[in-house]
């Protein structure tokens, strides 16, 4: 029962998490993000933020390079499509195990250093990984024009079984074709599955080990432990979840292009962690979802639906507000990112998840007076 | 390599250590008895954390070397140290800040259980039983089980210093080293520490007590060991070391 047990607090989580994940395609109509091809990514980058997070979250090991790990996912899935199957399990397996091996050689490299000079190896075997797909490994990688399915792939497993169709088949579970709202079911199964990888992470003696590093590494040394394959396994594990997300990334869009390895994108789930909350399981998943909703819904507006939002407004303060407003909008939604991220680190560094848990604790000083919550005692479990 | 007699755990075999031109440590030949409680004074400059470091093989001696239980720890990785069997307390309490206390104490518990590196990942921490029963009883021990759930940063110096020996004797050390357990402290956290002290001696653990304040060690050691100037220029039961002229010129005369 070891195996799959989940203390009672992690088991609501989980239950709760799941009906939020498997309920998105009504509770985002109000946010007009129900569409697939969005949910898909909001529960993609979900993936790839929850396994960084037990990377920089417990070990404190900041990496800016965990974008290549994505590719790297990414080109081993459209290879898996292409060499064997169109089905998404083995290329799901193939991407976890490469981007596995990737993230062992980078990461015993560079955890020989910590801290801004660990920060900056894995930034260099990023931009590495990265110009070696954009031009050196142009034959396995397709270079700028990406890699791609194409009429004559072999397929060898699929057409051993049935003849070859016209047109480009698409990545399919069982014979059903991953395409739209099956596949964010798939993906959000896969999420929830990541999700309690995570959560079995966090409450084990190995999570706490990886939380004391953070803590003091100097002590864990002195108290009898060999720290670096503790940060490896760590390393390695969120390298996983980055091929992961990198493989149902291709399996929800069969192509794969360098772009997902470039620095940006490793910067990214670095915000998305930052902004969520570092070190707790949501956190990461909340700055995912809102840096995603920005990237798509935010970016859509244009002056002509300010306007209408504005419109109650008299005419000339409607100009200036819509003319202001507009530039955080549309090209602009960097602007406002930046902006609620500068807003976040100021004020809640503890991320979103900070913010709901001083509301949360303003409403429970109600109900337990002098609520010092370190003093409780712990329920038996 | 080295010859130990049966009764001798921690041998400091004619160690030497030179930084540049400086003797920082000449001719030091220590023998920690089985059980006893050795401490090592001197005033500050004496080499005191220098024969520490080079105990606990932070730093390579120039020649000699330092024998614990048959064997040598010159070279070794500090992590490899401590599970030969040495735990040692910092001067500044090093303690997981962010952790809770119950943790702190868990932590090194499950260093001695299972080892430098296990992937212990499919196990609930909450389901380890049998270290956090052996957790608590350590903290009752100690007088912190109070605070068993608080964040270890957010304790006093006195209580720090308190969890880490806990933290320490959690692992059944053969050998504790204690670098200047009082220092800093507020009288009143000085006087509790050495009353931990005193009661954890009875159970016949070794231990090395690096200090420079002598009220702490004549009440605590079995066996002193006098350093000056980077040598040993007495050695003896407390008795013994209080009553020669050297130490007297040398420490006492030293200091004021």
């Amino acid at each position: 029962m070891h195996l799959f047990y989940l203390p009672r607090r992690e088991a609501i989580t989980l239950a709760v998490f799941a009906l939020v994940v498997l309920t998105m395609p009504v509770w985002l109509v109000p946010f007009g993000a129900a569409y697939p091809g969005l949910m898909q990514k909001f529960a993609i980058f979900a993936i790839f933020a929850v396994g960084y997070n037990i990377l920089f979250g417990l070990t404190g090991y900041l990496s800016f390079g965990h974008a290549a790990f994505l590719g790297v996912g990414s080109y081993t899935a459209v290879w898996s499509f292409k060499l064997m199957t169109m089905n998404v399990i083995p290329a799901m397996i193939f991407a976890v195990v490469v981007a596995g091996l990737f993230a062992l050689v980078i990461g015993f490299v560079s955890l020989r250093r910590s801290g801004i000079y660990f920060a900056i190896l894995t930034l260099a075997f990023a931009q590495m990984c990265y110009n070696l797909a954009y031009s050196v490994l142009t034959p396995i990688t397709n270079g700028e024009t990406a890699l791609q399915l194409t009429m004559n792939d072999p397929r060898v497993l699929d057409l051993m079984f049935v003849e070859r169709e016209a047109g480009l088949p698409s990545p399919s579970l069982l014979g059903q074709a991953m395409t739209g709202i099956e596949a964010f079911y798939l993906v959000a199964v896969v999420l929830l599955i990541a999700f309690y990888v995570a959560q079995k992470i966090f409450v084990s003696p190995f999570g706490m080990m990886l939380r004391a590093i953070k803590s003091n590494q100097t002590r864990m040394h002195y108290t009898g432990f060999n720290t670096r394959p503790y940060a490896l396994t760590a390393f390695v594990i969120s390298g996983m979840y980055a091929g992961l997300a990198g493989a149902l990334l291709a399996a929800t869009d069969p192509l794969a292009g360098a772009e997902r390895m470039q620095w940006t994108a490793s910067g990214e789930v670095v915000l998305m962690t930052i902004l969520g909350g570092v070190g707790t399981l949501i956190g990461p998943i909340v700055g995912a979802w809102l840096i995603k909703y920005f990237e798509n819904i935010f970016s859509g507006f244009n002056d002509a639906m300010l306007h209408r939002t504005f419109s109650w407004l008299p005419d000339g303060v409607q100009d200036v507000v819509v003319s202001v407003a507009s530039r955080f909008v549309g090209e602009g939604w960097h602007l406002s990112l930046g902006l609620i991220f500068v807003l976040v680190v100021v004020f809640l560094p503890g991320g979103v998840m900070e913010g709901v848990r001083r509301i949360a604790s303003l409403f429970g000083k109600r109900r337990e007076p002098g609520g010092d919550g370190a003093l409780k005692t712990i329920p038996a479990e | 390599m080295t010859d130990t007699p049966g009764n001798v755990v921690l041998h400091v075999a004619d160690v030497h250590k030179r930084f540049g031109g400086l003797h920082a440590l000449a001719d030091i030949d220590l023998q920690v008895e089985e059980g006893q409680t050795h401490a090592i004074i001197g005033p500050n400059g004496a080499g005191k954390s220098t024969l520490l470091n080079v105990i606990i093989g932070k730093l390579a001696p120039t020649s000699g070397a330092v024998v614990f239980d048959g064997n040598v720890l010159t070279g070794r990785k500090p992590y490899e140290i401590n599970q030969l069997g040495i735990s040692r307390v910092f001067q500044t309490p090093e303690i997981f800040t962010d952790l809770s206390v119950l943790h702190n104490v868990m932590i090194p518990a499950l260093a001695r259980r299972d080892g430098a590196y296990k992937l212990n990942m499919l196990r609930a921490l909450t389901k380890e039983t049998a270290i956090r029963a052996e957790a608590e009883a350590m903290l009752e021990d100690v007088g912190m089980i109070a605070s068993r759930d608080m964040l270890a940063g957010s304790l006093s110096r006195g209580d720090k210093r308190r969890m880490e020996l806990a933290m320490c004797l959690i692992q059944h050390p053969r050998l504790l080293l204690l670098d200047e357990p009082t220092a800093g402290m507020s009288r009143h956290d000085t006087n509790t520490t050495i009353e931990l002290l005193k009661k954890i001696k009875s159970r016949g653990m070794t231990k090395v007590i690096i200090e420079h304040d002598m009220h702490v060690v004549f009440s605590l050691a079995d066996k002193i060991s006098v350093l000056a100037q980077g040598r040993i220029i007495a050695d003896g039961s407390p008795d013994q070391v209080r009553g020669n002229p050297k130490v007297q010129e040398a420490y006492l005369g030293g200091t004021h």
